[in-house]
């Protein structure tokens, strides 16, 4: 059955939003720009150690004979092709091409499991599957059996699979030579295909992070993305052709669909993609991008690489960059309270800009950068005023997957480190007396695959309901305290945002990840951190602590006297029923495939407090100890009982 | 010659590699007493034995470290046996070995970018001024290690001096800069021992696919029986310096001799 049918919009698009005929679908854009553009780079990948580069004509004859290709092999306006696979020029040809025959593209996390491979493709109907090579061929060949709907598997990467014989496979050199020659004998179908795209058809499938329950696939418009990129670059002009961006998150998640296509299709800057996801890290750093836009771990990883490598470096370097922080935190804490910075700050901080700031920057890519944008999940403000001491213009991004991805940014300048920022062009951001965050915009969504109940949830009267409990700040900047569903409420009434606290906590370079939860009694709050591997073993080694393991050293007496020492510091600047009265170190880091984080790393809360229903409600009677056993699932597959018992602290407030 | 004879290669066909009757020894001790074997184009060969049975000194009879006093070494029916190792090497006899054997100092590009040595023409003058055909040559070598780098999957330590490397990782650049030869026929020592399962796994599908894909004959030491019976067509099993037995994995493994030496006497 084609998908065709079940995408309806439900009810009349809230807001118009018109769009030039000639230029309102991405393969309508591609057309253009292959004209428009000719020879200029689309695409630079690095191949065998080398940049090699690809025009936007290239691109656009790629995308034309991959999607004739989909076409000879019987694809139909409608259909579903799931993509799963890293960024490289190939997924995107893959993308276009479909697109260009009326398809919808769907995008999935290269390191879901089989099991959750299928349970996907099967619920989006999808027809064609595009893999990038064996990895995830192989886990497609496992449940093939479960999908019954799939008429072909595309591999990009025909590498080891010499022996593969099923009658499904077909290399993805295969579908583009077949559309070359039926390019070769109908030259004009290719852009009758095209012609007939409109604006109000589904052009993806996203899969929604999915904090709260089994992920949704939201299905978003032409008219949806190509107004998102349009409003969002009316309050962010500065993007320009002549840009760079390197594209290396997941090609699933809605922001880099939002750069690496909506964006680039309207701009027509460079879209860089790394050679290996092992060497992201040094390809960004070669390319050094002009803005970048990731998820807050993404942040949070790069503040810990900085302060574990200074935690590395000589006496001398380390008071330099200390003093030199110190410094710039200061200047902008003076800046974000509209206070005046002293003339001396600022003369001092010149030479300190070219000395210590600009060489860390140059160390992670950033130093070109002119915005680095924070989206998916908020960052707490100690990262922000850290980015901003170096001179890094962070901003914050705020929005859904069903409303195309951005609602609210930060405007230069002012970038208030607790808020979200102020809605984009043509957004309008409402709090419902509620406190829940709704939003319209021609960007909104038009509802769920298959799943009117939760279409039904999100969209009333055409306006997103978001789930996120929020208010605005007197300046017209968007504030969200938490979702909805985890804000805590104690027993006098009163509302905690566990995030607030979570934050304070993960932003010291040995916690990766904590989750606050109240205890019964309604008032006393409690913490499971994680420990971060890399520091506290740097930590420990330093002094001369043997540990073997994540699990043996997470329950080590000085671990955890240091881990209270963070929890003591982070409480002196709370309120003190805020305060973290007690904690556990927890043996193991939360993980994606154990269901604790979304592919995207937020924690899924509803499902941690199920999983650790025990340790928790041992957390809640102040138990000085925990016996846990628990399953460990590995990325193979294959499971551990582990059993360990963890130590509850208890905290006291500092004499 | 009734060695060679006896284990002609399964396949049929010319073999790339003959070794007849090869005699060794080392002030009176006998390390290798008439091994014989031909290896088949695409082919893998495993030889087997217990520590001192002689596995090593054949290998290092064929590529020229050793002058066996006795038998001869066929190279594409070419008698190579009087030739220096550089020369074996120029012909198209890659190798690895059981220490590690890189120059730790030096990049893993560059340790791979020497196994190139044999192939590259221009003087030491033209690549110190590095123009022209000099330049052009070095280009196109630099290509070929980075396919190679591509194949055996480690761009991300590309620029790494080998000696911070992991041993799984720096056996993998000694893998690669033996196939930097443009090889015809590769000898590896030991390309697992010291492997985690994961890193053997990954050594076995390249080995696999260097045979499927390039037709690439293989002669392998290993002691890890699982890999030997896995991937290897034929094996040889060494004693004091004999072949006291080979054939397909399986028989060889019921072989009595084999079960013997491996187990001790059973009287």
């Amino acid at each position: 059955m084609s998908a065709a049918r079940v995408v309806e919009r439900p009810q009349p698009p809230a807001v118009e939003f018109p769009l030039d005929p000639a230029a309102d679908t991405f393969p309508k854009l591609l057309r253009r720009n292959a004209g428009r553009f000719g020879d200029r780079t689309a695409f630079r990948e690095k191949d065998r150690g080398i940049w090699r580069t690809i025009s936007w004509r290239a691109y656009h004859d790629n995308a034309r004979a991959f999607g004739l290709g989909l076409r000879a092999l019987g694809f139909c306006r409608g259909d579903v092709l799931a993509l799963i696979g890293d960024n490289r020029p190939e997924l995107f040809f893959a993308a276009l091409g479909a697109q260009s025959v009326g398809g919808i593209t769907y995008g999935l996390y290269q390191d879901s499991l089989a099991d959750q491979l299928a349970q996907l493709l099967a619920f989006a109907d999808a027809r064609y599957v595009f893999c990038e090579d064996q990895e995830q061929t192989d886990k497609l060949l496992a449940v093939d059996a479960q999908l019954p709907g799939i008429e072909r598997i595309i591999v990009e990467d025909w590498r080891g699979m010499w022996r593969y014989r099923h009658p499904k496979l077909i290399s993805f050199a295969e579908v583009q030579e077949r559309g070359r020659q039926l390019h070769a004998r109908q030259p004009d179908l290719f852009d009758r295909e095209v012609d007939a795209g409109r604006a109000d058809d589904v052009a993806i499938f996203c899969q929604t992070s999915g904090t709260t329950a089994l992920p949704k696939l939201a299905m978003l418009t032409y008219r949806n993305l190509i107004a998102q990129g349009m409003n969002f670059h009316a309050v962010e002009p500065h993007i320009r052709e002549s840009d760079e961006f390197v594209s290396y998150l997941p090609f699933a998640w809605i922001g880099e669909q939002m750069i690496s296509t909506t964006l680039h299709q309207l701009v027509g800057f460079t879209v860089n993609f790394p050679e290996e996801p092992e060497t992201a890290q040094r390809d960004f750093r070669e390319i050094a991008p002009h803005f970048t836009f990731a998820p807050a771990r993404i942040y949070e990883g790069l503040h810990t690489a900085i302060a574990v490598r200074m935690l590395d470096a000589g006496w001398l370097r380390r008071r330099i960059y200390d003093w030199a922080l110190a410094l710039g935190v200061r200047a902008v804490q003076l800046r974000s309270r509209g206070q005046p910075v002293p003339g001396w700050m600022r003369a001092l901080r010149v030479p300190v800009r070219w000395l210590v700031y600009r060489p860390l920057l140059d160390k992670i890519g950033f130093s070109r950068m002119r915005v680095a944008w924070n989206g998916g999940s908020p960052l707490g403000p100690d990262y922000f005023a850290f980015f901003h001491a170096l001179g890094v213009n962070l901003k914050q991004i705020y929005g859904q997957t069903e409303i195309a991805g951005i609602s609210c940014v930060h405007r230069d300048g002012q970038v208030r480190f607790w808020t979200m920022g102020s809605p984009i062009a043509h957004t309008e951001v409402r709090v419902t007396p509620e406190g829940e965050i709704v939003s319209r915009s021609p960007s909104v969504f038009v509802g769920y695959y298959k799943n009117p109940e939760a279409t039904a949830r999100a969209l009333r009267d055409g306006w997103l309901y978001s789930g996120d409990y929020g208010t605005l700040d007197p300046s017209g900047d968007v504030i969200m305290f938490d979702r909805m569903a985890d804000v805590i409420t104690l027993a006098d009434g009163s509302r905690v945002s566990p995030w607030v606290i979570e934050a304070m906590l993960k932003f010291t370079p040995y916690i990766q990840e904590a989750m606050v939860v109240c205890g019964p009694d309604g008032a006393t709050l409690s913490a499971i951190v994680t420990i971060e591997m890399r520091s506290v073993g740097k930590w420990a080694e330093d002094r001369g602590i043997a540990y073997t393991s994540y699990a043996d050293l997470s329950q080590k007496p000085q671990v955890l006297d240091l881990l209270e020492g963070i929890v003591r510091d982070v409480n002196a600047r709370l309120r003190p029923e805020w305060r973290v009265r007690r904690f556990v170190s927890l043996y193991k880091e939360f993980h994606p495939d154990d269901d604790e984080l979304t592919r995207t790393r937020k924690l899924r809360r509803r499902f941690i407090a199920e999983r650790y229903r025990d340790l928790i409600a041992a957390l809640g009677e102040g138990r000085p100890a925990f016996d846990a056993t628990l399953l460990v699932r590995y990325e193979d597959g294959t499971t551990r009982q582990v059993a360990t018992t963890l130590q509850i602290r208890e905290v006291r407030d500092a004499p | 010659m009734q060695a060679a004879r006896k284990y002609t290669a399964m396949g049929g066909g010319e073999p790339i590699l003959r070794v007849e009757d090869l005699h060794l020894s080392f002030r009176g001790i006998q390390a290798v007493a008439g091994v014989g074997f031909d290896l088949a184009p695409g082919e893998i060969l495993g030889i087997i034995g217990p520590n001192g049975a002689g596995k090593t000194s054949v290998l290092n009879c064929i590529n020229g470290f050793y002058r066996p006093q006795r038998g001869r070494i066929l190279f594409r029916g070419r008698d190579i046996t009087p030739l220096p190792p550089h020369a074996r090497a120029a012909l198209g006899i890659g190798r690895t070995f059981q220490n590690i054997a890189l120059y730790p100092g030096m990049t893993v590009l560059d340790n791979i970018m020497t196994g190139r040595a044999v192939r590259m023409s221009a003087g030491v003058l033209a690549c110190a001024v590095y123009a022209g055909p000099a330049r052009r040559e070095h280009v196109a070598h630099r290509a070929v290690v980075e396919e190679i780098i591509d194949f055996l999957e480690i761009e991300a330590v590309r620029h790494h001096p080998v000696a911070d490397l992991p041993y799984g990782i720096q056996k993998k650049v000694e893998l690669g800069r033996a196939l930097a030869l443009d090889p015809q026929v590769l000898i590896l020592d030991e390309p697992m021992a010291g492997m985690s399962l994961d890193e053997k796994v990954d050594i076995a599908r390249y080995l696999l696919e260097l045979k499927e894909v390039r037709g690439l004959p293989i002669v392998l030491i290993e002691h890890d029986m699982g890999v030997v019976m896995d991937l290897c067509d034929r094996v040889m099993v060494m004693d004091y310096g004999r072949v006291i037995a080979a054939g397909r994995p399986a028989d060889v493994q019921r072989h009595p001799d084999v079960i013997r030496a491996y187990l001790g006497e059973a009287s």
